[in-house]
């Protein structure tokens, strides 16, 4: 069989607050300085997902697949350390600046031109944008079926079955492949590679395919294809300064807390 | 401008859900004056219509087949599509429940449109629909416009409130066919018994982080609950507090655990990292007790209490026992 794990490079989720800057002018996110970007971490989980069930006895291949530029090599090596098989990067300058709609077009290109895909694991969500749409997308643009926010993957005898988290409990779902599934963090923490698996994932060649490459219609792809228009992005002021409650003793602060709260009217 | 809006809805002992009720609000903004559908799923959907027309639907889609009671997300984007296809609304607003979450890239993809996740304002600015949305784990939001139609969206519970029920209202309905056949082969079904009130259900959360120095913290977090109320009041945690084994995962707030919007969120030493904010930002009001005058909880606190958590607790359990 032959699995997909899409992987994203992302900010790090972890920058602290205050270094966390956004350029309103172009509407874009500042690279915080010093700060290395990271794999997505629900990505981490989705190869974790992929490669249980290759040591649960399948005969798989696991090939880790990313958009983004030259730099999403990190992210692709990291899986292939924790023992994906084959990485493949599509970078062109033009699958930038589109959305999600654009990104699920060529993904989907690439698993079609990979042609004996079995199934795709992505992320819940990405951790930068958290939309969480699209391992839905790829699943309704190729026609495959899709289950979301799974804690278990199994695939055999044709179909996969998964067990999905829900509010009020865990129900078992099986559908047949190909399928998309997306994986939560339920499923576990994502194993940490060993030294000598990251020295070898990094001598590994990563195939990487253009716009060309993929044969894509190049209107479906970038700027000029994306539905979403972000109009505006923005660090939300959060209300105002915080008032810090007076008082010589913690009873003090503790009354004249509860005296705001219920002038608020939340007690 | 009038324009036609559909609701994907909720079904909750019979009647529609409390957030199906927000989204028929938000649709009566963004219709001005259009109609406003909702879709009702299941052998519950037709009793449940009424209740619908209630809080202001003009039309209801009703898929009555009890092959619809259980979710199965190809067969609710069929009949969601087919609702699409009958009354071509400019714009789709479902909840950012499991539903939603799962709906709505599947319908937005299905009719080539677009759409934006978890968004906590909808609505028309300057003759345009736009949804406003948290991203980089609340750090930052955006907002968004769609060149495409019809504009999906999936919103955030608690983001609006419900409009006033009219009793006696009606509305057309329109039946919908019974699904056809599902990808989906459901084997089980797991229920997990959490003990008390549910940490999304709590009015008021009260959550504790690594700066409680220990587990045994945790007891003094569970107390101030108690004081506000066990009917009221859940308890929350931190990742890092999480993570060095101080309080199950189920509790777990922050991007990689649960979103909550509580009326008021009580952060008992917690610094407030983007991803834990990730998981609380959408609180009504968060009050925060930290030893750290710097530290980040307090940007997002309407109060505060800078001191020792072990001394400032106890006195504000005395103090809300009293109120």
């Amino acid at each position: 069989m032959h699995f997909v794990v899409c992987a994203k490079q992302i900010p790090d989720p972890e920058t602290p607050p205050s270094a966390f800057r956004v350029d309103e002018s172009k509407n874009e996110v500042i690279p915080a300085q010093g700060i290395a970007p990271v794999l997505s971490q629900f990505d981490g989980i989705a190869a974790e997902a992929a490669l249980r069930v290759k040591e649960a006895g399948a005969d798989v291949k696991i090939t880790v697949v990313s958009m983004g530029k030259e730099s999403a090599q990190a992210a692709i090596k990291q899986v292939l350390a924790m023992g994906a098989d084959e990485g493949l990067l599509l970078d062109d300058d033009a699958f930038q600046g589109g959305d999600w709609t654009t990104t699920v077009n060529v993904l989907a290109a690439a698993i079609q031109k990979l042609g004996d895909v079995d199934a795709v694991f992505c992320g819940r969500q990405a951790a930068d944008w958290d939309m969480g749409q699209t391992g839905l997308g790829i699943a309704e643009t190729l026609g495959w079926p899709c289950a979301i926010l799974t804690k278990d993957v199994k695939v055999a005898d044709g179909a996969m079955t998964v067990q999905r988290v829900l509010p009020d409990g865990v129900q078992t779902v099986k559908m047949p492949l190909p399928s998309v599934v997306t994986v939560s963090n339920e499923l576990g923490e994502p194993r940490y590679p060993k030294l000598q698996q990251i020295m070898q994932a990094a001598k590994k060649t990563v195939t990487k395919w253009s716009a060309a490459d993929l044969g894509i219609d190049t209107g479906s792809i970038g700027a000029g294809a994306a539905r979403l228009k972000l109009e505006r992005l923005f660090i939300p002021q959060t209300g105002g300064q915080v008032i810090l409650m007076e008082g010589d003793t913690p009873q003090e602060q503790a009354a004249n807390l509860v005296k705001a709260l219920q002038a608020d009217k939340v007690l | 401008m009038a324009q036609d809006v559909l609701v994907v809805g909720e079904i909750s002992d019979g009647a529609i859900s409390s957030t199906t009720g927000e989204l028929i609000g938000a649709a009566k903004g963004i219709a001005d004056g259009g109609a406003v559908s909702v879709v009702l799923l299941g052998s519950a959907a037709a009793g449940a219509a009424s209740s619908a027309f209630e809080a202001g639907a003009t039309r209801a889609y009703v898929g009555g087949d009890a092959a619809f009671d259980t979710f199965k997300a190809d067969q609710w984007t069929d009949a969601v599509n087919n609702a699409i296809d009958q009354g071509s609304p400019a714009v789709v607003l479902m909840a950012q429940s499991p539903v939603g979450r799962d709906l709505g890239p599947r319908v937005a993809f299905r009719r080539n449109s677009a759409v934006a996740m978890d968004c906590v304002t909808v609505g028309v600015d300057g003759g345009v629909f736009k949804a406003t949305r948290p991203c980089y784990g609340g750090n930052a939001q955006a907002v968004y416009s769609f060149t495409t139609s019809p504009a999906v969206a999936t919103v955030r519970a608690k983001s609006f409130d419900p409009p006033a029920p009219q009793a006696g209202a009606s509305g057309e309905t329109v039946e919908l066919p019974a699904p056809g056949d599902s990808k989906w082969d459901i084997l089980g079904f797991e229920e997990v018994v959490t003990e008390g009130l549910q940490i999304e259900d709590a009015t008021i959360v009260v959550s504790g982080g690594r700066g409680l120095g220990d587990e045994e913290g945790f007891r003094m977090v569970e107390q101030l609950a108690s004081a506000f109320g066990d009917d009221k009041a859940a308890v929350g945690a931190s990742r890092a507090a999480v993570d060095l084994g101080w309080y199950p995962v189920s509790q777990q707030v922050g991007l990689t655990g649960k979103v909550v919007t509580p009326d008021l969120y009580v952060a008992i030493a917690i610094s407030g990292a983007s991803q834990h904010m990730a998981g609380c930002s959408g609180s009504k009001m968060i009050i925060a007790v930290n030893r750290d005058p710097e530290a980040n909880i307090f940007n997002s606190a309407k109060y505060g209490i800078v001191g020792d958590y072990k001394a400032v607790v106890p006195a504000l359990i005395e103090a809300v026992k009293s109120a």
